[in-house]
């Protein structure tokens, strides 16, 4: 730790600018807010924390607010964090919900929508296809990749079933050949 | 009726917030299955015009769920919603940070991370894949799909810039 830990008021703030920019993906924000600005942390333990956040379920910089929230300033510090990150987001993304409501018989904005969608969409694929790139040279998994691709876009089977077995399945056979 | 759909909000993302390993794109799938599919809630085109809309919004990417919240049960819809998909994956949050540190020089927590990679990479091309599918509603549609993932993939442009242009075309009229 670099500096004193910060208040719940500065968690809260910090955080709420890291939502109202955070256009398209939170995450380089969120390192800027607690590494460069406010030197809330070093950038060896930012990583770190991140990592954590990664690896368990849930967006990754909603657990960070989480993680690191709390180990400033325990549950309040995480909810103070947490609060920060979502409430304009939530607000934002309802109003735009009922303005498309309100007009989305009117074509212009119908039309805005389709091709905003067709962009939307992109932003997700450009990002799988990032995702998957370390896969490269790496046969195994790249056909736990295309198993679990098969299982939920065609099959089409719950991921609460599918999650399971494909993780157990991935982390046996990596664990088994690709020590 | 108004109880058990936000029942129903809360059992479907509180079990989608412990399964989203990976971020939100990685649910992508399993949400449009059970909004579109199990619930019924909406077609799949509206499901993917919501999705729009939330990535033109600031913030963390699986805010949809407010959208859909928003959609079948008002206000407290939305609210229902994002919590449900917030809480569950928080508290595991809070109590794993406490024995992190134990834990991750555990090698089992490396050979865990190394598994769960293709399993997300595979859930996030299965999300893309049926967004896409959806959103491709013609040669012109398909071609801004195509463009932007080009522009995403091989430029530093701003995401936002890229959706605004895709919206004014679209109003103007030019692709649809």
């Amino acid at each position: 730790m670099t500096q004193s830990p910060p208040s719940l008021l500065s968690l809260f703030t910090g955080f709420f600018t890291v939502g109202m920019f955070g256009f398209g993906g939170v995450g380089p924000w969120a390192r800027r807010l607690v590494v460069e600005q406010k030197k809330w942390m070093t950038a060896a333990e930012f990583t770190d924390l991140l990592g954590l956040c990664q690896f368990l379920p849930g967006g990754n910089v909603m657990n960070l607010t989480i993680a690191l929230g709390s180990r400033f300033q325990g549950i309040p510090g995480a909810v103070a964090a947490f609060l920060g990150l979502m409430t304009m987001p939530v607000v934002v993304v309802i109003g735009l919900g009922a303005i498309y409501d309100q007009y989305a018989d009117f074509p212009p904005v119908r039309r805005a929508v389709v091709a905003l969608a067709a962009a939307a969409a992109a932003f997700v694929l450009a990002n799988a296809i990032k995702v998957a790139m370390p896969l490269r040279g790496k046969p195994l998994g790249i056909a736990v990749a295309v198993i679990t691709f098969v299982a939920i876009a065609l099959l089409r089977l719950p991921l609460a079933i599918a999650m399971p077995v494909l993780a157990a399945l991935s982390i046996a056979l990596l664990w088994r050949f690709q020590r | 009726m108004t109880g058990s759909v936000l029942t129903d909000l809360m059992l479907i993302f509180g079990q989608v917030s412990l399964l989203a390993f990976g971020g939100g794109n990685s649910v992508l799938p399993e949400m449009q299955r059970q909004v579109v599919e199990v619930q019924g809630w909406m077609t799949a085109r509206e499901f993917a015009a919501l999705y729009a809309l939330a990535q033109a919004a600031p913030g963390p990417n699986m805010l949809v769920v407010a959208l859909v919240g928003w959609q079948v049960a008002g206000l407290s819809g939305a609210l229902v919603a994002v919590l449900s998909l917030c809480g569950p994956s928080s508290v595991l949050t809070y109590f794993t940070v406490r024995i992190w540190f134990r834990l991750r020089d555990a090698p089992w927590r490396r050979a865990v991370q190394a598994g769960l990679l293709p399993i997300t990479a595979g859930l996030i091309m299965a999300g893309a894949v049926l967004l896409t599918t959806t959103t491709t509603t013609g040669l012109a549609t398909g071609a801004v799909t195509a463009a932007a993932t080009a522009v995403f993939l091989f430029t530093r442009v701003h995401p936002l810039i890229v959706l605004a242009i895709a919206a004014a075309l679209g109003a103007g009229g030019f692709l649809v």
